[in-house]
């Protein structure tokens, strides 16, 4: 078995990032969840760099804290402990998010969590009617947005009556609408089905390459982490903390076929490998 | 292509079995009552029953007929649905109101909620003589009750919408740094409707219920009062015909309120008829 190549879990701006601040920065970030007499931790003290611009894949079995990591950055949950920084801004002080912060994050959630009340395309400018954007400002964005991710043509239906994968587009049309520098995605296309699943992997390629947002992407496939990763940061469970940091060297824009290379086999080898030995 | 290698696949529900699903209702409900009627004049002339204990099916249609060009029934009428109206609003100020402050609230649905079962343990037909102690014979004890009794439904509605509410669009709302008011506005409210409306269906045919029983007891205005006196006077087919009168206005109500879902939430299942 082929180690995993390696890299320092921190301090080193990523392979596609520039020199400039990371848009992301955690120190010592911990979190302990419930209460005083069974408490569990959730994620060890953990230090983390993401570049601007980057695409980071948060790998690992369930329990590694991948998803209380993604939520403390998405100004969810507070850390018990440690900094968090977006855009060089705090992003907590103490248990209340700094808003200007937040500002710049758009989430996707596992669900679409679309409003079912509300049309795609209304959905879709929700962020930018809760901002207070007019009308015109709101259909216009709209429009290219749903063009961007692929629904044109669906702005006037219930999200009733879209597919899984159409729901989850509009969902990534929403977190673009208000334009924010970071896209943090919790298991985005966990419930689909495979096929869907390599579509919307290569639409998001290349909605990033469009738009050159900073994503943070959790999932469990590991499949997906390397085809989509410019960095995998490969967590363990109890507690959750970084095991090991991957970078992938594949040219952009990836094809599905970079899949079948030998060397996407041996990352994705040795990453199965090592969460079989961490789970 | 997909549609040369893939057997077709049969429409879930062909256009005409929904048509005859749509149609049914509309020829069984006639048929249905047509049989009522039938088999009620049956028994009349069969039994020889006395007109005063059951009056045949044309006597009491005569006695509507009567009731429908009588000045003063039309202002019976116009008491009551002032009556349900009003105590059906205050009931929807009170009951939303506070059901969204409990949903929200946790040491307040701890304090409020034994007070709340109080009011509904408590047999409120006996409480409406103290009302009218209290109110007069007036329409303000009718009201009150018609109120109280709407109230409830309302009320443990909205505390069920907003607590239903999903944590997953909750979320999108906080990721979005939506202000308390917009989140009351745009997700819990929105969120809350479907199951407000269906308190709202219950309520209303419960304030109807509340403004006759008050009627009943006291007072001189009112289809409940206009049905003591038929009664009163032994007229027994008028009491049908004020009976079918309170009927068709308590089929308005909910009709009016299903309307409003309609318009409401059409998004919302509850306002897709032809679902399965």
């Amino acid at each position: 078995m082929t180690a995993l190549p390696s890299v320092q879990a921190d301090r080193r701006p990523a392979a596609t990032g520039s020199p400039a601040a990371p848009a992301i920065r955690l120190e010592q970030v911990e979190k302990w969840y419930g209460t005083r007499d069974r408490p569990v931790h959730a994620l060890a003290a953990t230090d983390l760099e993401v570049a601007e611009g980057g695409f980071v894949v948060l790998l690992g079995p369930s329990g590694c804290g991948k998803t209380t990591l993604l939520r403390m950055i998405g100004g969810l949950i507070p850390p018990t402990s440690g900094r968090l920084s977006v855009l060089d801004r705090d992003l907590w002080k103490g248990d209340q998010r700094q808003s200007d912060a937040v500002a710049d994050l758009g989430m996707v959630f596992q669900e679409a969590n679309l409003f079912p009340w509300l049309t795609i395309e209304q959905n879709v400018a929700l962020p930018l009617e809760l901002k207070g954007a007019g009308r015109a400002e709101r259909l216009a964005k709209a429009r290219e947005l749903t063009k961007l991710v692929g629904i044109a043509g669906f702005e006037r239906r219930w999200p009733r009556e879209l597919s899984g994968g159409m729901r989850q587009r509009a969902a990534i049309a929403r977190a673009l609408s208000y334009d924010p520098g970071i896209l943090l995605m919790d298991e985005p296309f966990g419930a689909l089905d495979a096929l869907t699943r390599d579509a919307m992997n290569l639409e998001l390629q290349s909605i990033w390459m469009a738009t050159r947002k900073t994503v943070v992407l959790v999932t469990h496939s590991i499949t997906e982490a390397v085809f989509l990763a410019d960095r995998i940061v490969l967590l363990s469970p109890r507690p959750g903390r970084i095991d090991t940091v991957v970078d992938v060297p594949f040219a952009r824009p990836r094809g599905l076929d970079v899949q079948a290379s030998a060397e996407f086999q041996t990352i994705a080898g040795a990453l199965r490998h090592r969460l079989s030995e961490i789970s | 292509m997909a549609d040369a290698t893939l057997p077709k696949r049969e429409p879930a529900a062909p256009a005409a079995r929904r048509d005859f699903r749509d149609w049914l209702p509309w020829v069984t409900t006639p048929v249905l009552c047509a049989l009522f009627v039938l088999v009620w004049w049956g028994y009349v002339a069969l039994s020889g029953i006395s007109a005063f204990i059951l009056p045949t099916p044309a006597a009491v249609w005569h006695a509507w007929v009567d009731l429908l060009f009588s000045g003063r029934a039309w202002a019976n009428t116009a008491v009551t649905v002032y009556e349900t109206v009003v105590g059906f609003f205050w009931a929807m100020v009170v009951g939303v109101g506070l059901g969204v402050l409990i949903a929200r609230i946790p040491w307040l649905e701890r304090t409020v909620n034994p007070f709340v079962v109080a009011t509904q343990v408590v047999p409120k037909v006996a409480l409406v003589p103290l009302f009218i102690v209290w109110f007069g014979f007036g329409i303000t004890s009718k009201v009150l009750i018609a109120a109280i009794l709407a109230f409830f439904p309302i009320l443990t509605n909205t505390v069920l919408g907003v607590k239903s509410i999903d944590r997953g669009h909750r979320d999108v709302m906080v990721s979005l740094n939506a202000t308390r008011w917009q989140i009351f506005r745009r997700l819990e409210l929105p969120s809350a409707l479907p199951y407000i409306i269906t308190g709202m269906e219950v309520g209303i045919v419960l304030a109807i219920i509340g403004a006759i029983v008050g009627e009943y007891l006291g007072g001189n205005d009112g289809l409940g009062h206009l049905l003591v006196s038929r009664m009163n006077a032994f007229e027994t087919d008028g009491l049908f015909a004020v009976m079918i009168h309170m009927t068709i206005l308590g089929f308005l109500f909910y009709f009016g309120i299903s309307a409003l879902r309609r318009v409401l939430t059409p998004w919302h299942e509850t306002a897709q008829r032809d679902r399965s």
